[in-house]
C-alpha cells in the first residue's frame, strides 16, 4: 500500500504533440490521476471552410506529420464519396499498398523509437547507436524501405505529391515495384528479428477492460472505407460515423474526448485486432499467436505488439498487391472529376487507428463545414481513465514514485499519441 | 556516439543542438528521422541535447535551436524568449516557423470568434492569430518548406558548422523545374506556383505532376503581376491563384495587394 505520491509529467517525451500526466496520492487516497493535453489547437476545420474541393486534401494532410498519407487519402474518400467517383481497382490497390508502407513506417518508428527504450531502461534510442549497432540498423532498414515505398508511390514520404482527387497524377514504374518486392521479401526476417527483440521486453500486467472501435473488415484486413465496429456489439455504416464517436470538450485537454457505450473508447492496432483477428494473414497470425495476442485483449500495452503484427500484415498484404499490379498493364493514372453539392464521409485506418474526415460542398464545390475526428482524440479519453485505473492499481501494489511514473508514461506510449494530430 | 568529422584533417566542432516545436504537425522533425540512409552521419555532425520526441533527456545547453510551429500562444511567446537567451543562432524550421504555414490560413477570417465556434462551440480556448517566430524573436536562420528538404537541412547544417555562409537560392523553382526536363505543368492543365516560388526544393512537387503551392514562399524578385496573368491565360482563376498564394503564408503582402485591387 502507498500512502502518497505525486508524479508530474510535463510534456511526456517520446510521443508526438504536447502531453502531461498527473498522479497525486494522499494518505493512500488517489487524488488526482489525469491525462492533460495542452496542445495549441490549430483550427484545420475553420480554415477548410470557404476553400474549393481540390484545396482539402491538400491542406488537411498537413494536420499530420507522420500520417500524411493516411489523412490525405481520408481527404479524397470524403471528396470522392460527395462527388460520387468510384474509384479504379488500381486506384484503390495502389492506395492501400501507399497505406501499407506508411502503417509500416509508423509502427517501427514507434517501437523502435519511441517505445523500445523504456523496455531496456533507456531515454531514448541514441545509446543503441553504439552499444546494439544490429538492432538500429534494423530498424532504420525497415523504416527507410517503408519510406522509399512512400516515395515511388505517392511522390513523398510526408505531405504526399501524387495522391489526388480521382487517383494519381503520376505511376510507379514497374520496375521500381518489382524493387520494392524484393525489399519486402527480404524485410519478412527483418519483422522476424524484431518480433524475437520484443519477446525479451516485459509487456507491464495491466488490464482495464475498454470498448474498442475499428473498421469492420468482410473478406480481408480493413484499412480504408467500410463499416464501423465495436467490441460492445455497435455496427454501424461509415457515414453514421458520428454515432461512433460522439465528441465532447473537457477543461483539462485542447483535444476533445469521445465515447460511445461507455465512459471511454479506444482505437488503433489493437482495435484492429480486436476486431478483426480472423482476418490477419498466416505469418501475421503466427506473430499474435507467439505473443498470446487473441481478442478481446484488454491490456493497452498490447498495442505495441498489436503494431508489430500489423507490420507483418502489411508486409505480407503489400507483397500480394505488388503481384497484382505486375500482373496486369497500368491504365489511367487519374479520373476526371464532376463537382456535385453534398456531404461526404470517410473512415480510413491510419497507423494510430480510425480516422473521419467529413466535408459539406456547395454546388461549386466549396465547403460549408469540415469535420474531421481524429483517432488520438478518440483515444485521449481512455488513456486518462487508464491513467487512474493504473494509478490505483500501483499505489495497492506499494510501487515507488519512479516506478509508477515509467508506467504510466510507458502506457501512454503505448497508445503511439499523435497529440498536435488531436487538437488539430 | 559516432566520432567527430573531419574537413581537410580539421576536427569540426560539433555544436550542440536542441529541436522545438510550437504549433505544427511536428513533420518537419520527423522529416530528419525520414532520412533514415544518412541518420547515423547526419547524428555525427551534431550533439541533440533536446528532441521530445525522440529522447528523454533534455539539456538546455545548445548552440543551435531549430524552431518548429508558429505562434498562437502567448505561452510560446515566453517559450521563444528563452530559447532565443540560451541560443546563439535561431533557426526558423519549416514554413509554420518561417511565414505562419498553412496555421494563418485562419487568419483570412475577420471573425476570429467565429473560427474558435466553428471547431470548439462555447468551450473556451486560448489562441491568437497563427504568427511566424520572427514576429516574436530575432532569427539568424530560415529554412523554408512545407515540409523542408532533408538534403537542404543537412547541406545548411554542414555549412554552419564549416562557417560557410549560407545562401538560399535566388532564383525560382521553375529553374529546378526545367532542369529536371519536367512537362510543364501548365502544358498538362495544372496551375503552379513554380515561377515565383523560391527554389531548393529541387522542384519537389512539379517533379512528381503536382503543381507547385508556394510553400517555400518568394524568390528574389518574385513577379506576381506576371505569375497572375500566366494563370489567367491558361484559364485559371484569381481564386485558384490565391488558394496557391495564401497557403503557406510566404505570399502574405502580395494576397493583400491583389485582394485590394479586388
Amino acid at each position: 500500500m502507498k500512502l502518497s505520491c505525486n508524479i508530474s509529467v510535463k510534456h511526456l517525451t517520446r510521443v508526438e504533440g504536447h502531453g502531461n500526466i498527473n498522479i497525486r496520492i494522499k494518505d493512500g487516497k488517489l487524488e488526482e490521476a489525469s491525462w492533460e493535453v495542452v496542445e495549441t489547437p490549430r483550427f484545420f476545420e475553420a480554415m477548410l471552410v470557404g476553400k474549393k474541393w481540390d484545396n482539402a486534401p491538400y491542406i488537411s494532410g498537413r494536420i499530420c506529420g507522420i500520417c500524411s498519407i493516411g489523412h490525405t487519402l481520408a481527404s479524397i474518400r470524403a471528396v470522392e464519396n460527395v462527388f460520387g467517383m468510384v474509384p479504379t481497382r488500381q486506384t484503390n490497390t495502389l492506395r492501400l499498398l501507399l497505406k501499407h508502407m506508411e502503417t509500416l513506417q509508423s509502427h517501427v518508428l514507434h517501437l523502435y523509437f519511441l517505445a523500445a527504450p523504456d523496455f531496456v531502461s533507456l531515454g531514448s534510442v541514441l545509446p543503441l547507436i553504439t552499444s546494439h549497432p544490429e538492432v538500429v540498423q534494423r530498424a532504420v532498414r525497415l523504416k527507410l524501405l517503408a519510406n522509399d515505398a512512400c516515395d515511388i508511390i505517392g511522390g513523398r514520404r510526408l505531405h504526399p505529391t501524387r495522391t489526388v482527387v480521382g487517383g494519381f497524377t503520376m505511376l510507379p514504374e514497374k520496375e521500381q515495384l518489382e524493387k520494392l518486392k524484393q525489399r519486402l521479401l527480404a524485410s519478412v526476417e527483418d519483422l522476424k528479428q524484431t518480433a524475437a527483440l520484443f519477446t525479451t521486453f516485459a509487456i507491464p500486467d495491466f488490464v482495464r477492460e475498454t470498448e474498442f472501435v475499428s473498421l469492420k473488415g468482410t473478406d480481408s484486413y480493413p484499412f480504408i472505407g467500410g463499416n464501423l465496429l465495436s467490441t460492445d456489439g455497435l455496427d454501424l455504416p461509415e457515414h453514421e460515423y458520428k454515432k461512433m464517436t460522439n465528441e465532447y470538450c473537457v477543461e483539462i485537454s485542447t483535444s476533445k474526448w469521445c465515447r460511445v457505450s461507455r465512459q471511454s473508447m479506444a482505437v488503433g492496432a489493437l482495435a484492429r485486432i480486436n476486431n478483426n483477428h480472423h482476418l490477419l494473414a498466416p505469418l501475421a497470425r503466427q506473430v499474435a499467436d507467439q505473443f498470446g495476442l487473441k481478442p478481446v485483449c484488454h491490456n493497452p500495452y498490447m498495442n505495441n505488439i498489436a503494431q508489430l503484427v500489423e507490420c507483418v500484415q502489411v508486409v505480407e498484404d503489400s507483397l500480394a498487391l505488388i503481384d497484382e499490379l505486375l500482373g496486369a498493364a497500368m491504365l489511367e493514372p487519374r479520373q476526371p472529376v464532376a463537382v456535385k453539392a453534398g456531404i461526404g464521409v470517410a473512415a480510413v485506418e491510419v497507423p494510430r487507428g480510425i480516422l473521419y474526415h467529413c466535408y459539406d460542398f456547395d454546388e461549386e464545390g466549396r465547403i460549408r463545414k469540415a469535420d474531421c475526428v481524429i483517432p488520438t482524440t478518440q483515444n485521449n479519453a481512455n488513456i486518462h481513465y487508464d491513467l487512474n485505473a493504473l494509478a490505483r492499481q500501483c499505489a495497492g501494489e506499494g510501487k515507488t514514485d519512479r516506478e509508477i511514473e515509467l508506467l504510466a508514461s510507458m502506457l501512454v506510449r503505448a497508445y503511439d499519441p499523435c497529440i498536435s494530430c488531436s487538437v488539430h | 556516439m559516432p566520432a567527430n568529422l573531419t574537413y581537410l584533417g580539421v576536427e569540426l566542432a560539433r555544436p550542440r543542438v536542441a529541436f522545438f516545436e510550437l504549433s505544427s504537425c511536428e513533420g518537419c522533425q520527423l522529416q530528419l528521422l525520414n532520412n533514415e540512409a544518412t541518420l547515423l552521419d547526419f547524428l555525427s555532425l551534431v550533439e541533440v541535447v533536446r528532441f521530445r520526441e525522440g529522447m528523454t533527456e533534455a539539456g538546455d545547453d545548445y548552440a543551435v535551436a531549430f524552431v518548429e510551429g508558429s505562434v498562437t500562444r502567448a505561452d510560446q511567446e515566453l517559450q521563444l524568449a528563452e530559447i532565443r537567451k540560451k541560443a546563439k543562432v535561431m533557426v526558423a524550421f519549416g514554413s509554420c516557423a518561417c511565414f505562419g504555414g498553412v496555421n494563418q490560413l485562419k487568419n483570412r477570417f475577420s471573425d476570429q470568434e467565429w473560427v474558435k465556434r466553428e471547431v470548439y462551440g462555447d468551450f473556451h480556448v486560448d489562441t491568437q492569430l497563427a504568427r511566424p517566430i520572427s514576429d516574436v524573436v530575432k532569427v539568424d536562420l530560415m529554412i523554408y518548406g512545407c515540409p523542408v528538404k532533408k538534403e537542404e537541412v543537412e547541406r545548411i547544417v554542414t555549412d554552419l558548422l564549416l562557417g560557410k555562409a549560407i545562401n538560399h537560392p535566388k532564383y525560382p523553382v521553375c529553374m529546378e523545374c526545367k532542369a529536371n526536363e519536367n512537362i510543364c505543368l501548365f502544358d498538362l492543365g495544372e496551375p503552379c506556383l513554380g515561377p515565383v516560388t523560391r527554389a531548393g526544393c529541387d522542384a519537389w512537387c512539379p517533379s512528381n505532376r503536382m503543381g507547385c503551392w508556394g510553400c517555400r514562399g518568394p524568390a528574389d524578385a518574385a513577379n506576381i503581376p506576371q505569375m497572375a496573368r500566366i494563370m489567367a491565360e491558361h484559364g485559371f482563376s484569381t481564386e485558384t491563384l490565391l488558394d496557391r498564394l495564401e497557403c503557406f503564408g510566404g505570399f502574405a503582402a502580395h494576397v493583400e495587394e491583389i485582394r485590394k485591387k479586388g
